[in-house]
């Protein structure tokens, strides 16, 4: 029908107008790097989003807060220490022992019997400890710029993990044109090249609990994996329960198809 | 309506019989409803980080012997009382039917269990219930404040006492303080609020 | 309607019902016994989509509500708790987003097909302008449930469109602030948009059932643009709705859903901006602020104005003309002059239809995009001049086009009946 085929044209010639998050100048577009967890049916790579874990603890963690996250979310259901025979993340021993490992003040509301705010060690229902205790604080340590919050730093840049990769291992010498101030370094995929944030990585600054070799390349893939996880940990339930509604659908689809064609079989249309 | 089916003389047709597609194509609907259905009530249960809270962990040997603690445990206080001798041989004197409520209310063993002080504590120096009176709620009063006549707890509100195991002696309230289910994890740390697997592993027994 | 009720109470329950309050009359009447066009295509089934919607987002937005908190400081987290911890929460909060977007894909192939049928003349005028105010009920409603999230986007789109208001000459800053309930979009604006944002679903509801209501006056329109025949000749060109359209409906609502459960559950962000997933600051401006698709034409028009027209300036003219492309459509039946309704009959104006449909969509291209870029990166071919041509179509269409081709255009021969239509060779 007439009607019909010019909306579909229309709609392919929309296709064509691309998304409102455009780059403007130099921005390198990021290379579309293969993810473990993409696709319809993708999951995410276990191993790496706790080696994931690892780097953001042992590098980020020193400047980047994540707010949104729990050590309990480490153990529950598609989180990277997982246990079946700890359904209750925080009976978990793993998180436990993870959590316990910082000593600090979780709740200024949670004071002693003379007022003041009790230090103990963390419980798997504290929040990742901060690096500082407001914006400002860390602006003060970090020259003026403030290394944003990561618990949704892949779904808040347009190119999600893409972006992030291709940040952390795209740090380059600094053209001759470009003009960085002190404590600033080029990066071609960052708004404007002059980022404040020194290159995180290099081979080897950090040792692997299992064992996988600490490349830049690896450790840039695995913490961008983490941090994935970290900003949609229900993607596993979502995709599956994605694939049973529609096949439940197209069933349906069909069987109210057939109920249609059935009804309006004897009338004239 | 006797109308479903095929054409309802619209064409001057004659109605078919109910088809099999559809009861298949209803129930399929029927099946949708109800698969729809259900997030839409789960997610009115508690959610993951009220169930983060739902157990705590406290260290019981930083109270001292003849002196209690008070815990917020789901919402509502929990009295920890570490009892001296006295505190203990009066709570374990008392007959059953000197009581105005002979069960033990507590969720660590089964309903009905007799009210004894050895079916109230795991072990008989700790003293752990639910800090809420049974009359209508109000937080009653302990030691350093007002232990009432049986030396346990005294409910302001409307003048319950409790005796040094937390059972109703006088006064409105009709039962005994709950005792939560918990269990010594370590010899110094209690476990309030324990799963089923932790529950049926905590060593408690009926006397 | 044609004809009576035709209901008739078997049960003892339903007759004692039906003498105090025959409702399972109205229901009937509506709904199984309404005679309906015979020839409608699947261009008829939105209605019912956005009915389904209609109710998807309410349902989903009372439980969101459950859990959601509208102060600045926790709104954002509020919503991340709710993907994160509540029970299916994420998917409750990836259906109400992508509902939205659902919801107005089928609002606008709703008004198109409207447009192309000619489903605004007359009798269905009235039908058709509570339909407008629908669709702007709809977009208040949009505009700010957007803001709750309290991201990025949330607070400066808000920041843009309300200081809009503020163009209106001598009232505006103060209807401005009034609206704000402050110095600038902060706390109070986010409460009362709550609370806003929960109530006119339930007036569009209302306002819907009004639309049915003027809609069964006349019994609906079809592809042909004919009315069904009265009297006896009625059974031929309609059929019962139920079970005939109940089933056609529901077919095409969940071919809609599967649609929409790709987006629910692979693709829940695309539709969304990436920069709504930081939370609002006050003191940073994000490069580019867009609102969501749904309004990008519209805010490509408020963009083209862009000089002077006499004594107002270029902001209130932005401001007049993205309002005025809306409230255009109020006066469309009394706009289009010509006798028939379907495009299938008018060969010349379908031409300008086409161009008005390919018009809206480049101005929501024109919406996405930064003025001053290049169309294509042809130089010199600003997205603003693009955009500025479109409006000026946009307004044509209804001002010169239609007016003009209606009385000028001899349209094509009509069949004599919706059965005609039917049984000949109808195909246009």
């Amino acid at each position: 029908m007439k009607m019909t085929r010019i909306f579909a044209a229309a709609i392919a010639a929309l296709g064509f107008a691309g998304t409102a998050a455009a780059f403007e100048g130099d921005q390198h577009t990021p290379h579309a790097h293969h993810w473990h967890h993409d696709g319809p049916f993708g999951t995410y790579d276990r191993q790496a989003v706790q080696r994931g874990y690892q780097i953001y603890q042992e590098v980020c963690a020193s400047c980047h807060s994540m707010d949104l996250m729990r050590f309990r979310n480490l153990a529950q259901p598609g989180g990277p220490f997982e246990e079946e025979a700890f359904p209750n993340p925080n009976d978990n021993p793993i998180v436990m022992q993870i959590a316990a490992s910082y000593t600090r003040v979780w709740d200024m509301d949670e004071v002693n019997e003379d007022g003041d705010p009790v230090e103990r060690p963390g419980l798997p229902s504290d929040p990742f400890p901060a690096p500082f205790d407001n914006p400002q604080q860390a602006r003060a340590s970090n020259g003026g710029a403030y290394p944003p919050d990561l618990s949704l730093i892949v779904k808040a840049r347009g190119h999600g993990e893409n972006y992030i990769y291709a940040l952390l291992t795209g740090y380059e010498e600094a053209p001759a044109d470009s003009h960085l101030a002190p404590g600033q370094y080029y990066n071609p995929y960052f708004p404007g090249g002059a980022i404040a944030m020194a290159p995180p990585l290099a081979d080897g600054i950090i040792e692997y609990a299992d064992g996988t070799e600490a490349s830049v390349e690896q450790m840039a893939e695995d913490v961008t994996t983490f941090l994935s996880w970290a900003g949609d940990p229900h993607m596993e339930k979502r995709k599956q329960m994605g694939v049973m509604v529609l096949i439940y659908l197209l069933i349906f689809a069909i069987l109210v198809y057939l109920a249609y064609r059935q009804i309006w079989s004897n009338v004239k249309h | 309506m006797t109308e479903e089916n095929g054409a309802p003389g619209a064409d001057g047709q004659e109605p078919s019989r109910r088809d099999f597609i559809y009861i298949a194509a209803g129930g399929a609907a029927a099946v949708g409803g109800g698969l729809v259905a259900w997030p839409f009530i789960d997610q009115m249960n508690p959610a993951a980080d009220t169930l983060a809270l739902g157990s705590i962990r406290v260290d019981v040997s930083v109270v001292a012997v003849g002196s209690e603690i008070t815990v917020m445990w789901r919402g509502g206080p929990v009295f920890i009382r570490h009892r001296t001798e006295e505190e203990i041989a009066e709570a374990q004197s008392v007959e059953l039917n000197a009581l105005p409520d002979e069960e033990a209310r507590n969720d660590n063993l089964p309903a009905g269990t007799p009210g004894t002080d050895a079916n109230r504590v795991l072990r008989p120096e700790f003293l752990i219930v639910k800090g809420n009176c049974t009359h209508l709620g109000c937080v009653p009063l302990g030691l350093g404040a007002n232990t009432g006549d049986y030396d346990g707890w005294y409910c302001p509100c409307h003048g319950s006492h409790y005796d040094t195991s937390a059972r109703i002696r006088r006064g409105p309230a009709p039962e005994n303080l709950p005792v939560p289910d918990y269990f010594f994890e370590t010899e110094t740390t209690v476990k309030i609020g324990l799963s089923p697997e932790e529950a049926s592993n905590s060593g408690w027994a009926v006397s | 309607m044609s004809g009576p009720s035709t209901y008739n109470p078997s049960t003892g329950i339903e007759k004692w019902l039906d003498e105090r309050l025959p409702i399972i009359r109205l229901g009937y009447d509506s709904f199984v016994d309404f005679p309906t066009p015979r020839n409608l295509n699947y261009w008829w089934t939105f209605g019912g989509i956005l009915a389904v919607f209609l109710m998807i987002q309410i349902i989903t937005g009372i439980v969101l509500a459950m859990h959601y908190v509208a102060h600045e400081d926790y709104a954002f987290e509020s919503v991340q708790r709710i993907t994160r911890d509540v029970p299916f929460g994420w998917l409750i909060q990836s259906m109400h987003a992508n509902g939205a977007s659902f919801f107005f894909v089928a609002v606008y192939l709703h008004m198109f097909r409207g447009l192309y049928y000619g489903s605004y003349k007359a009798p269905r005028e009235i039908l058709w302008i509570l339909g407008v105010v629908i669709y702007l009920l709809m977009m208040a409603t949009g505009f700010m449930g957007y803001v709750l999230p309290w991201g990025q986007m949330s607070y400066w789109g808000a920041m843009v469109i309300t200081n809009l208001v503020g163009a209106l000459p001598f009232i505006g800053e103060a209807i401005r602030e009034w609206l704000w309930g402050g110095f600038s979009v902060g706390q109070a604006t986010l409460n009362r948009f709550f609370s806003l944002h929960y109530l006119l679903p339930f007036v569009i509801a209302a306002v819907v059932g009004l639309h049915i209501w003027a809609l069964h006056v006349p019994g609906n329109g079809n592809p042909v643009g004919l009315e069904a025949r009265k009297g006896k000749d009625n059974k031929k060109d309609t059929l019962p709705f139920h079970p005939y359209y109940t089933v056609k409906d529901g077919f095409a609502i969940i071919v809609y859903l599967m649609v929409f459960a790709v987006f629910v559950f692979f693709l829940p962000t695309v539709l969304g901006h990436a920069d709504n997933y930081i939370e609002a600051d006050p003191l940073v401006t994000p490069a580019h602020i867009v609102p969501e698709w749904y309004y990008l034409p519209f805010y490509a028009i408020l963009r083209a104005i862009t000089f002077d027209i006499g004594p107002i300036d270029a902001k209130l003219g932005g401001v007049l003309a993205m309002f005025g492309a809306i409230g255009i459509l109020f006066v469309l039946p009394w706009l289009d002059t010509s006798k028939v309704r379907s495009m299938r009959y008018r060969p010349l104006t379908r031409w300008f239809f086409i161009f008005f449909v390919v018009a809206a969509l480049g101005l929501g291209w024109c919406g996405a995009k930064n003025p001053d870029d290049f169309v294509m990166g042809i130089e010199g071919f600003k997205f603003l001049y693009l955009g500025q041509f479109l409006t000026f179509y946009y307004f044509a269409y209804f001002i010169v086009v239609l007016p003009v081709l209606g009385i000028i255009e001899k349209p094509k021969e009509r069949p004599a009946s919706i059965e005609a239509a039917v049984l000949g060779t109808d195909k246009a």
